[in-house]
């Protein structure tokens, strides 16, 4: 099978907005005035930096509490680990599952997935493009699932209010834990996949 | 001109395709690497806007019921979408009510508003004024909506706040759930035919 040709060799840039291949001289889409890059500006740095950030904040994320729980006097901080302990233990299997997968096992999976296509793609590494692009693709759709946890800690917090009675106070946890989602979304948002394949088209 | 519509760039690997002609439901994926290239438009513009228009009347209902009502030795206490996320912003973590607020409200909010602008128009036969950045801000929009994960973290919330507390769930979630879906189907890249539709109408 021949090699298909791919737009640098035809001297085309897919436009990111509205999908239209215009000729690479172009600053500009002519059909959505949408910047025109041939691969996104600084990719590989981008992501990188913003995946590093994500993983300094992902420490704190799990080591202080994501929320302190006061009900009628006796009060607990509460980590996302612990969160997701306490539902097991208290027989609440299935929603422990779906919490750590959303938290936990969700961004490990981002920190993995960018470290390897990161370490890959600098090296110019021509191993398994296809299954590489299919691990992009999958963190793509699966990646935001992580905010579940900053959403139930918001809706919990301002349900829990009676005065006096009991409360349930968000703590910085919950903060970090938002800084890693959104910083590795960015990240995935700022690599280009394209990249992958540029070694096997450039260097033959 | 017409020579470079038909060309389709894989966005995954950049392999250019000849655009083909999809039977209902069918897809095409890309030679090389096996992304989705082009699938059908599977929703007219009519169906569309009539969609867009159903999800601005139930983001309103979404917003003004309680999605969640709870009762504590006597006390009650309710709480909408917006309400919790500003009891969020009172306290010391205003970011983290802002990236609620931005991916459960402002962003499917802005979503629908756009699509509801854009599809009115083009249901008429035109583009609509500032057509092309309504477009572009809907790209970029579209990976900070997240109504599906709000939906499940107030489940979530019913569940876990039921083992101290009397929870019931209040009208405001069906509203969500109904939002969610139609948020899925009208926010996708089925919007991306209106450059084709509207061929040479846009200023």
């Amino acid at each position: 099978m021949t090699m298909p040709l791919s737009a640098g060799q035809l001297n085309l840039v897919l436009c990111h907005c509205c999908g239209q291949a215009c000729p690479v001289a172009h600053a500009r889409c002519d059909r959505c005035d949408g910047a025109l890059h041939r691969r996104k500006p600084n990719s590989l740095a981008r992501a990188w930096a913003f995946l590093v950030a994500s993983l300094i904040c992902y420490v704190p994320a799990n080591i202080l509490p994501v929320m302190y729980t006061d009900i009628l006097g006796s009060g607990s901080g509460n980590t996302i680990l612990g969160g997701i302990l306490e539902f097991w233990n208290s027989g609440g299997w299935d929603l422990a599952l779906l919490i750590f997968i959303a938290s936990v096992v969700v961004p490990c999976t981002k920190f993995l997935v960018l470290g390897t296509l990161l370490v890959s793609c600098q090296r110019r590494s021509r191993w398994a493009p296809i299954e590489r692009g299919k691990m992009f693709r999958m963190i793509e759709v699966v990646g935001y699932w992580s905010m579940l946890d900053v959403l139930v800690v918001a809706l919990v917090v301002a349900l829990v209010q009676f005065q006096s009675l009991s409360s349930i106070d968000p703590r910085g946890g919950i903060l970090f834990f938002g800084l890693v989602v959104l910083l590795t979304m960015i990240a995935a948002i700022s690599f280009d996949p394209r990249i992958i394949w540029d070694s096997e088209v450039e260097d033959g | 001109m017409a020579a470079r519509l038909a060309l389709i760039i894989c966005e995954y690997c950049d392999t250019v395709h000849e655009s083909v002609v999809l039977t209902k439901r069918e897809r095409a994926y890309c030679v090389r690497c096996g992304a989705l290239v082009q699938r059908d438009a599977p929703l007219s513009v009519q169906q569309l806007l009539a969609l867009s228009i159903s999800a601005a009347l139930v983001f309103v209902f979404a917003n003004v019921f309680p999605v969640i009502a709870i009762t504590m030795q006597g006390l009650n206490n309710q709480a909408t979408l917006s309400e919790s996320v500003l009891a969020l912003a009172q306290g010391h973590l205003t970011p983290i009510a802002l990236m609620a607020g931005m991916t459960i409200i402002v962003v499917p909010f802005l979503q629908i508003t756009l699509l509801c602008w854009l599809t009115s128009f083009a249901a008429l036969g035109r583009a609509a004024p500032g057509f092309k950045g309504c477009m572009r801000a809907l790209e970029h929009l579209r990976p900070w909506s997240m109504l599906e994960v709000g939906l499940l973290g107030v489940l979530v919330a019913i569940v876990k706040l039921a083992g101290m507390l009397d929870v019931h769930p209040g009208l405001g979630v069906w509203a969500l759930a109904m939002l969610t879906v139609l948020v899925i189907l009208i926010s996708g890249k089925g919007i991306r035919r209106l450059w084709d539709d509207l061929e040479g109408l846009i200023p």
